[in-house]
C-alpha cells in the first residue's frame, strides 16, 4: 500500500474521522440525556453535558501529547507503564472511593478518576511487549501461563473492586492471543462451553448432553482422521458434566437475584406476575430502555424531543444506557448510523494492525480492536436486551473523563504506532 | 485464517445489532401517539358546559361546582384518620376499603377517594387539608337543575363508559357526557371541547415541564348555550295533571314544529340523577319496571290510536274521491260485513254524513269508509297499499328523524305486511279495524300529535323537534321547512269541521272552553295484557287529540292515558286545559282542572298485579287523590300561576 509520506499526512485520517464522529454524536446524546430544562449553557459544569464538553477539549490536549511522544517509547515503556497502572488499581484498595457498590475511583479535588479504564490500554502494552519477545512462544504452555497472569491480574483486581463489568472485557485479550497462535481448541472449547451452558439453562441439562453426544457422534462419522474412541468419551463426559453442572450451578449455587438476571435474559421466566415485578426492580432499567428504543421508530422523535428521555426514565441514561437516547430521539436511521461507525472503526484498526510490520503494533492494534469490539458488544447488547445486564460503557459515546480519555489513549497510541511503521523496518 | 475470527465477530454483531434494532424500531415499534405515551401527562382543561334555556328564556339547567377529594394512594403519609374521617363523613371502614381499592388501581395515579361532597363539608375540609399528604380536592362541574320538571325532556349527563371511549376517543375516563334527552342529542354543542396541556412526567411521576414548550397544548372551547322549545310554564302544569296516571302528552305548535310540551308520566326530579346519589337512583327508577319512569311514553309508547285515526280515514276517503263529505252513511249500532259485526255507540237508524261521522265517532260510517279506500280498484291489495302511503305521509309509522333521543316506529301496516297472515286472499274487510285504528296501526304519542299538526295546517308539517336556537347557529333546513302530506288542501275543511263539532256537540262537548274555538277527537282503545300468561282485557286507554285555535292554529295536543277508559273522561280534559293555559295563560275551567288532579288511576294500575280477580271499565269506580296531596298539588298549580319571579 502506498502511503503518503507527506507529515501532514502520515496519520490515519479515517480513524481519526470516525473517532471524532463518535466522539461529537454522543456528546450530542449526553447533552439530550443530561439536559434538566431551561437554557443550555455550555460551560455550566455542574451537567453532564457541560462537563463532557470539557473532557473532550482536554482530549485535544491529550491527543497531541500522545502523537508528540516518540512512538518507540510506548513499545520500550510498556512494563513500566503496566507496573504503574497495577499500582494504581491497587492503590484502590487504600484511598478509592466507593460509588453504585465499585471502588473504582480516586477522588482528586473536585474531580474522579477511574484508574481501571485506563488499566485496559496499560495491559494491551503488556501483552504486546510480551508476545513481541522473540523469546515468547505462544504455543508453549509456559509462555501462555505468563500472558494469562499479565491479563489475569489486572482482570482480578478490578473483580475485587466489585467492577464485574470491567473484569470480562480482559475477555477480549482472547481474541488477540488466537490471532497470535493461541492453539485451535482453546476456540473450540470456549464456544462449546457457552454453547452448552446455554443449553443447559435454557432448555435442559439433558437435552444439552444430547446435543453434545450428538454433534461428537457427527464429528467422529464426518471427519477423516479418526480420533480415539475413548479420547470422544472422555468429551463427551466433559459436556455432560459441564451440562449437569451449570444446571447444578444456577439451581442450587446462585442466589436468586442472580438466577432472575439470568432467567431474564434467557427468557425462562414465564409468569407475567413476575414478570412485572422484574421490571419494576433490577430489570426497570432495560426495560424502560427498551421501552425508549423501540418508542422511537424509524425516525426517531428528533433531537432533544425524545419525551422517555426528556423525562429522565431510563436512569444512568447519559452513561452506560447512551445508546436508549440514540434510539428513542433518531430512531432506527440513528442506531444503525452508530452501529455502522462502530463496526467502521474496528474494521479500520483491525486493518491497519494487519498492515503493521513490527508485532508490538500489530499485537497492540489487535488489542485496541478487541478491546473497544467487547465493549460494543457489551454495552449496546445489554441496552437492547441481547446481553444480560452488565455495566460498561460505550467507548467515545457514553459519558465520563476516564472513559473517554482511556480510549483515546488506546487508539492514539496505535495511531501513532501506525503512523511510525515507515520507520520499521 | 487466524485474522478472521475477530473481522467475522466484528461483522456478525454489527448484523446482530441491525437485526435486533429493526425488530424494536420497525417490527414491535407502533406510531408515536403523545396520548398513549405515558411520559406525557395529559391535562384536561374542561370547558363550561352549555346553559339550557326554555323558549321563554328561562334557565332550567345550568352548571354546579363540586368537590372530590383525590387521592395518590403512595404519597399518602400516615394521617389522623379519625380527623379525616369525621371530615369527610365516612367511617374508617369505608375509609380502609377505598384506599385499598384506589392503591389496586394504581399506587402512582389519582383515584378519587370521595366524589360529589357538597360546598359546605368542601369548606371545611379545605382548610385542613395540607394536614393530609397524598390527598388533594379536583374540582368538577356538576349540572345544576333549575326546575323540577322535563327530566324526559332534558335528559342527564352520566360518566362515560367503556363503549362510549370507543365509539368516541375524544372521551376520557372520568368524562361526563349526555345519556338522554337534549343533554345527549346536543352533547357537542353543550359539552364544547376540553382544552389540553401536554406535561413532561419524568420517571417518579413529577410534572418537569411543559412538552415542547406547550406548542401542541390547545385551549377549552366553551359549550354552547341552546334554548329549546319547551314551555317551562306549560311543561310543568302537563306534569301536575298527569300525577298520578300514566301516559304521555305531546304538544306541538303547528306553525312551527317545536314541541311545547313532552310529558311524560309518571316522572321524575332531574336532580336525583346528579351527584352522588345518581347510580342509587338511577338504579331505583329502572328497577321500576311497573311504572317505568325512565320510560319516555310520549316518545317511545307505541298505542293503537284508536278513533283520532278515523280523522286520517276520512282525508284519504275524501283524497281518494271514494266519499263526499255530504254522503250519508247509516248506523245499524254497528256494521256488519260478512257474519260479523262491529258495534258502535249510534242510535240504531242514525244516517251520517262525513262532519256528524266524526263528532258521533261512527264506526259504521269509517268502517264502510275504509272499506271504500281499500275496494277502491277492486283489489285490496293495491287499496291498503295506497292508503298505508297516504298514511305515512303525515310521518306516521317511522321515525321522525328529528332531534329527540328516542324515539319509535310505530306501525302502518300494507300489503307486505300482512303477506304472512294472508298469503293469498286479502278482502278489505280482513283489516278493518284499521278503520277504527284499532287493528295492525299503532303510533307513539308524538306521532298522532304531528298528525294533528298537519291537519291544523291543512296539509303540511314541520318535523317536531326540540331545538329552538342554539347561540351563533343557524337550524338545521329539516327543521323549518315544511312536509306536505299527500292530501289536498280542500279535503281538511270537512275533517276540521267534524273536529270543531266534537267540542261543540259531541264526544267532547262538555270540556268546551270560552271564547276558544277547538278541534279535537276522542279516542277509547280496548287493550290487552298478558298476565300470568293469560291474555286479558284492561281498562281502555283514554286518548285525544285537538287543536287551537281552529283558524289560527297555535297548538296541537295529543294526550294519552293508560287505563283512563274514555277519552274525554281523562285526556280530553287533560288537552283542554293545556290548551287554555297555552293561549290564555289562564284556566277558567277550574272544575275541569280540580277533577284532574282529585282523580288518581293508581288503583287501576295495581289491579293486575294484585293477584286477585278484578273488573274494568264501566265496573271499576275512580280513585280519589287524597286531600293532603290535593291540597299539595293545588297549592303547586297555583304557584304556577302566580309565579314568584
Amino acid at each position: 500500500m502506498v502511503r503518503d509520506t507527506n507529515k501532514h499526512f502520515k496519520f490515519d485520517w479515517i480513524t481519526i474521522i470516525l473517532f471524532f464522529l463518535l466522539v461529537g454524536f454522543g456528546w450530542l446524546n449526553i447533552l439530550s440525556a443530561s439536559h434538566t430544562g431551561g437554557d443550555i449553557n455550555y460551560f455550566d459544569f455542574s451537567h453532564p453535558y457541560g462537563k463532557q464538553l470539557l473532557f473532550i477539549f482536554l482530549t485535544f490536549i491529550l491527543i497531541i501529547l500522545l502523537l508528540a511522544i516518540d512512538a518507540k517509547f510506548y513499545e520500550r515503556f510498556s512494563s513500566i507503564i503496566f507496573i504503574v497502572s497495577m499500582l494504581s488499581l491497587v492503590g484502590l484498595f487504600i484511598f478509592g472511593k466507593n460509588v453504585n457498590g465499585a471502588t473504582s475511583w480516586y477522588a482528586i479535588g473536585g474531580m474522579t478518576l477511574q484508574p481501571s479504564e485506563f488499566a485496559k490500554a496499560a495491559t494491551a502494552l503488556a501483552v504486546a511487549k510480551h508476545i513481541s519477545d522473540l523469546n515468547t512462544n505462544i504455543n508453549s504452555l509456559k509462555d501462555q501461563i505468563q500472558t494469562f497472569l499479565i491479563i489475569i491480574i489486572p482482570a482480578l483486581l478490578v473483580l475485587l473492586q466489585n467492577d464485574t463489568g470491567s473484569t470480562i472485557v480482559y475477555g477480549a485479550f482472547f481474541f488477540v492471543l488466537y490471532r497470535e497462535g493461541l492453539p485451535k481448541y482453546y476456540l473450540s472449547i470456549g464456544i462449546s462451553v457457552i454453547i452448552l451452558s446455554v443449553l443447559a439453562l435454557k432448555f435442559d441439562a439433558l437435552i444439552a448432553s444430547i446435543v453434545a453426544a450428538i454433534v461428537i457422534t457427527g464429528y467422529h462419522f464426518m471427519s477423516k482422521k479418526k480420533a480415539p474412541f475413548f479420547q470422544l468419551l472422555f468429551v463427551l463426559l466433559l459436556s455432560i458434566l459441564l451440562s449437569f453442572g451449570v444446571k447444578s450451578f444456577y439451581d442450587y449455587i446462585l442466589r436468586p437475584h442472580q438466577q432472575d438476571r439470568i432467567s431474564l435474559w434467557l427468557r425462562l421466566e414465564k409468569d407475567p406476575v413476575k414478570l412485572e415485578a422484574m421490571k419494576r426492580t433490577f430489570a426497570y432499567n432495560l426495560n424502560e430502555s427498551e421501552k425508549a428504543i423501540n418508542s422511537g421508530g424509524f425516525n426517531g422523535k428528533g433531537f432533544m424531543e425524545g419525551t422517555r428521555t426528556t423525562g429522565k426514565f431510563v436512569p444512568e441514561q447519559h452513561t452506560d444506557y447512551i445508546f436508549s437516547t440514540v434510539g428513542e430521539e433518531w430512531g432506527f436511521l440513528g442506531c444503525s448510523f452508530v452501529v455502522i461507525l462502530f463496526v467502521l472503526l474496528l474494521l479500520r484498526i483491525l486493518h491497519l494492525a494487519e498492515l503493521q510490520k513490527s508485532q508490538f503494533s500489530r499485537v497492540y492494534g489487535y488489542g485496541v480492536a478487541s478491546i473497544i469490539f467487547i465493549h460494543f458488544l457489551i454495552n449496546i447488547g445489554m441496552v437492547m436486551g441481547l446481553i444480560p445486564t452488565i455495566g460498561i460503557p460505550l467507548p467515545l459515546f457514553s459519558y465520563g473523563g476516564s472513559g473517554l480519555w482511556a480510549f483515546t489513549i488506546l487508539i492514539f497510541i496505535f495511531i501513532k504506532l501506525d503512523s511510525n511503521k515507515i520507520n520499521e523496518w | 485464517m487466524r485474522q478472521l475470527l475477530l473481522f467475522i465477530s466484528i461483522i456478525f454483531v454489527g448484523l446482530l445489532f441491525i437485526a435486533r434494532l429493526f425488530y424494536l424500531q420497525i417490527y414491535t415499534s407502533t406510531e408515536h401517539n403523545l396520548f398513549e405515551d405515558n411520559a406525557i401527562r395529559k391535562v384536561f382543561d374542561y370547558p363550561k358546559r352549555g346553559f339550557v334555556y326554555d323558549r321563554n328564556g328561562t334557565l332550567l339547567v345550568a352548571n354546579q361546582p363540586s368537590y372530590d377529594v383525590m387521592i395518590i394512594p403512595r404519597e399518602v403519609e400516615p394521617l389522623d384518620t379519625l380527623e379525616f374521617c369525621s371530615l369527610l363523613k365516612i367511617d374508617k371502614k369505608k375509609f380502609i376499603k377505598t384506599y385499598n381499592k384506589a392503591r389496586r388501581h394504581s399506587p402512582r395515579l389519582p383515584s378519587v377517594f370521595l366524589s360529589h361532597m357538597s360546598k359546605e363539608d368542601y369548606a371545611v375540609l379545605q382548610e385542613k387539608m395540607r394536614k393530609f399528604t397524598g390527598f388533594y380536592i379536583q374540582k368538577r362541574s356538576l349540572r345544576h337543575y333549575q326546575t323540577t320538571i322535563g327530566a324526559n325532556v332534558l335528559g342527564n349527563i352520566g360518566e362515560v363508559n367503556t363503549n362510549d371511549q370507543k365509539k368516541d376517543p375524544y372521551y376520557r375516563m372520568g368524562d361526563l357526557k349526555g345519556k338522554q334527552g337534549v343533554e345527549a342529542t346536543y352533547e357537542k354543542t353543550l359539552r364544547g371541547v376540553k382544552g389540553i396541556k401536554f406535561i413532561q412526567k419524568d420517571r417518579f411521576n413529577r410534572n418537569i415541564g411543559p412538552y415542547k414548550e406547550g406548542q401542541l397544548d390547545t385551549i377549552p372551547e366553551q359549550g354552547k348555550d341552546i334554548t329549546i322549545t319547551i314551555d317551562a310554564n306549560l311543561q310543568a302544569y302537563g306534569e301536575l295533571l298527569m300525577q298520578n296516571k300514566r301516559g304521555g302528552v305531546i304538544a306541538i305548535e303547528p306553525g312551527t314544529g317545536e314541541i311545547l310540551t313532552m310529558v311524560a308520566a309518571p316522572t321524575y326530579d332531574p336532580s336525583l340523577l346528579v351527584g352522588r346519589d345518581r347510580s342509587k337512583n338511577f338504579t331505583k327508577l329502572y328497577n321500576d319496571t311497573i311504572a317505568k319512569p325512565l320510560f319516555n311514553r310520549s316518545l317511545k309508547g307505541v298505542y293503537e290510536p284508536g278513533s283520532p285515526f278515523k280523522l286520517m280515514n276520512a282525508l284519504i276517503a275524501l283524497q281518494e274521491n271514494v266519499i263526499s263529505d255530504t254522503e250519508k252513511v247509516t248506523c245499524y249500532q254497528g256494521y256488519k260485513y260478512g257474519n260479523r259485526f262491529m258495534k258502535c255507540h249510534c242510535n240504531y237508524g242514525t244516517r251520517n254524513d262525513l262532519v256528524s261521522g266524526i263528532q258521533r265517532s261512527c264506526n259504521a260510517y269509517f268502517a264502510t269508509t275504509y272499506r271504500k279506500i281499500l275496494d277502491k280498484h277492486d283489489n285490496a291489495s293495491i287499496g291498503i297499499d295506497n292508503w298505508s302511503k297516504h298514511v305515512k305521509s303525515f310521518g306516521l309509522g317511522n321515525y321522525l328523524d328529528n332531534d329527540l333521543f328516542v324515539g319509535a316506529r310505530g306501525r302502518v301496516p300494507n300489503r307486505a305486511y300482512y303477506k304472512r297472515i294472508y298469503p293469498k286472499t286479502f278482502y278489505s274487510t280482513y283489516t278493518i279495524s284499521n278503520a277504527i285504528g284499532q287493528g295492525e296501526v299503532a303510533t307513539t304519542p308524538i306521532q298522532l300529535a304531528n298528525m294533528i299538526a298537519a291537519i291544523a295546517n291543512r296539509g303540511y308539517y314541520y318535523t317536531p323537534h326540540i331545538i329552538k336556537s342554539i347561540e351563533n347557529e343557524t337550524l338545521p333546513e329539516k327543521y323549518t321547512k315544511p312536509k306536505y302530506t299527500s292530501i289536498d288542501r280542500e279535503h281538511f275543511e270537512p275533517v276540521i269541521e267534524g273536529m270543531f263539532q266534537v267540542y261543540k256537540k259531541g264526544t267532547a262537548a262538555s270540556l268546551q272552553v270560552k271564547d276558544i274555538d277547538i278541534c279535537g277527537k276522542t279516542g277509547t282503545v280496548e287493550n290487552f295484557a298478558i298476565i300470568d300468561s293469560l291474555k286479558t282485557q284492561l281498562t281502555d286507554h283514554s286518548i285525544f287529540v285537538a287543536y287551537a285555535p281552529k283558524d289560527n292554529p297555535k297548538i296541537a295536543i295529543a294526550v294519552f292515558v293508560e287505563n283512563g277508559y274514555w277519552g274525554s273522561r281523562f285526556a280530553g280534559k287533560i288537552a283542554s286545559l293545556l290548551i287554555e293555559k297555552h293561549i290564555k295563560g289562564y284556566i277558567t275551567r277550574k272544575d275541569l282542572e280540580d277533577w284532574i288532579l282529585r282523580h288518581s288511576l293508581e288503583n287501576e294500575y295495581a289491579k293486575p298485579y294484585s293477584g286477585e280477580p278484578f273488573r274494568i271499565n264501566e265496573h271499576t269506580r275512580l280513585q280519589l287523590v287524597e286531600e293532603a296531596e290535593y291540597k299539595q298539588l293545588k297549592q303547586q298549580v297555583k304557584n304556577l300561576q302566580n309565579p314568584i319571579n
